[in-house]
């Protein structure tokens, strides 16, 4: 894998950092008049998804990171491993919950997600910001009630729970932003 | 913005000057990256330098007699590119012969208040490296325990720090100066930082009762370095002293082989009136008159549109 300068850091760029996977966010160039040049870098790790910041000396090189996003077709859970596809090639991925983490919650058969690949393997899954998804429990709503103030719990068919008005009913399907967790708006079929 | 400084110049009788960028030779400062050129007049070529600061030139100027003059020019610097930098930037530089560091601070408070009136500073501070960096860091900078350097370090979120400096002292001050002091100093207000460690003279004037620091200060605002200005070193001897000192750290580093400047020394033999000079970077200022977040907004086109 190639290895980049400070002065290549930019957003974006998937380097190496204690044997980890990470993206650099932010990289700021700190030089006293009169003296030594440094990189403040700040980066995440796309293990854990911590963001940290480290300084380097200006002109040190590191290790880049072979780290690519995949959009890919999510097909199963077999109890143990989640199942990815790439439509194109039928290339096919699995991977623990740990990796699949949160973004598990969202994801329905057959719906397409990105897969983070390192070393061709999947280091993260993200659901696509909206999912539309069918209420499979809630409690029955109240005639007269608008979407203004209050709210109940629903649980939806993947398993997530999300707040949504009082006027939706169970077998519904809503739009909901994965990136908050919240309810957007009722999907006409 | 030049219309003011060029008034304020005028009415203290300070002299305007131009002096050249392109030069046969350049300052040594290992920490200074210069652009080169090749000037070609056959069958002769000989390489020139981008100067990096006008420095030497208005020094020659200073010991020929001028007095006090200044100076609204460009400057250069390689490899220099971030929010606050850019390879190409123009600078005001100006020399007062017969002042002391307290005699030229006290100007650049005039100087600031007319440029900022409108936006209501508060008083100008005036500290020294010493007390500033013991006040956020509690370390002091000038006697260096690398013991007590490191455990800051690792207790402060920058332990790389400690495999980037090493035993270099200079290297640490810099280390922690520009990460854990410098992005407090002068909030909403001018902070002119004084007394350097001697590691970090430059071309500054050892101080007269304490070998320990420098004759040496920096201006900052909102955390952003805007000048640096000296009692200026007018020993021939020391002056060339240090120029060999930083010709053995450019050898040591594999650093472009340069040759001091002989202009500059014959110069500062011939005598340099005792005086103290300061070096503002007038993007910066401009950055912070006009609320920029970054250089780019004030200049024409930044190096990578240039």
């Amino acid at each position: 894998m190639a290895t980049y300068s400070t002065n290549e850091f930019k957003a974006g760029l998937k380097v190496m950092l204690d044997n980890d996977p990470c993206a650099i966010i932010e990289n700021e160039f700190v030089k006293p008049g009169k003296g030594q040049a440094f990189s403040r870098v700040k980066i995440r790790n796309l293990k854990t998804g911590r963001v940290i910041e480290r300084t380097f000396k200006s002109g040190e090189s590191i290790e880049g990171a072979d780290v690519v996003d995949a959009e890919m077709q999510y097909l199963y859970n077999d109890g143990q491993f989640w199942h990815f596809m790439v439509p194109d090639t039928f290339e096919q991925y699995q991977t623990d919950q740990k990796v699949v983490g949160d973004a598990g919650k969202w994801l329905k058969d057959q719906d397409s997600c990105t897969v983070t690949l390192w070393n061709d393997s999947p280091l993260a899954i993200s659901p696509p910001n909206f999912v539309d998804l069918t209420i499979t429990e809630t409690d029955p709503g109240v005639r007269g009630d608008t979407s203004g103030g209050g709210g109940k719990p629903a649980t939806l068919e993947t398993g997530a729970v999300v707040r949504v008005p009082l006027f939706v009913q169970i077998g519904e399907v809503i739009k909901v932003d994965t990136r908050t967790g919240e309810y957007v708006s009722r999907v006409k079929e | 913005m030049l219309a003011e400084l060029r008034q304020f110049f005028a009415e203290r009788s300070v002299l305007e000057v131009e002096t050249p960028l392109l030069s046969h030779s350049i300052g040594t400062d290992p920490q200074l990256e210069f652009f080169t050129t090749e000037y070609c007049l056959s069958p002769q070529r000989q390489t020139l330098f981008l100067q990096t600061s006008p420095e030497f030139a208005m020094k020659r100027l200073l010991a020929a007699g001028s007095g006090c003059i200044y100076q609204i020019g460009k400057a250069f610097r390689n490899g220099e590119s971030g929010r606050f930098h850019n390879p190409e930037f123009t600078m005001l530089e100006w020399y007062r012969v017969g002042f002391t560091l307290p005699q030229l601070m006290d100007e650049i408070t005039e100087l600031f208040a007319g440029l900022f009136k409108e936006q209501s500073l508060q008083e100008t501070q005036r500290v020294s490296y010493q007390n500033i960096f013991v006040s956020y860091t509690g370390l002091d900078p000038l006697i260096f325990s690398y013991q007590d350097y490191c455990v800051f370090a690792r207790k402060s979120q920058i332990p790389e720090a400690v495999d980037i400096c090493g035993h270099d002292h200079a290297v640490w001050l810099d280390f922690i100066f520009s990460h854990k002091v410098q992005p407090h100093l002068g909030e909403n207000a001018l902070c002119m930082v004084y007394g350097y460690p001697a590691c970090q003279s430059s071309l500054a004037r050892i101080n007269e009762d304490n070998a320990q620091i420098a004759d040496r200060v920096e201006l900052f605002i909102n955390g952003v370095e805007l000048g640096n200005g000296y009692y200026e070193l007018t020993d021939a001897k020391e002056q060339s002293r240090r120029f060999d000192q930083e010709l053995a750290i450019r050898k040591q580093q594999k650093l472009p082989v340069i040759v001091k400047d002989q202009r500059l020394i014959a110069a500062l033999e011939s005598g340099l009136p005792e005086c103290s000079g300061m070096a503002i970077g007038l993007d910066r200022l401009l950055a912070l008159l006009s609320n920029s977040a970054s250089l780019d907004e004030v200049l024409s086109f930044p190096i990578r549109r240039a």
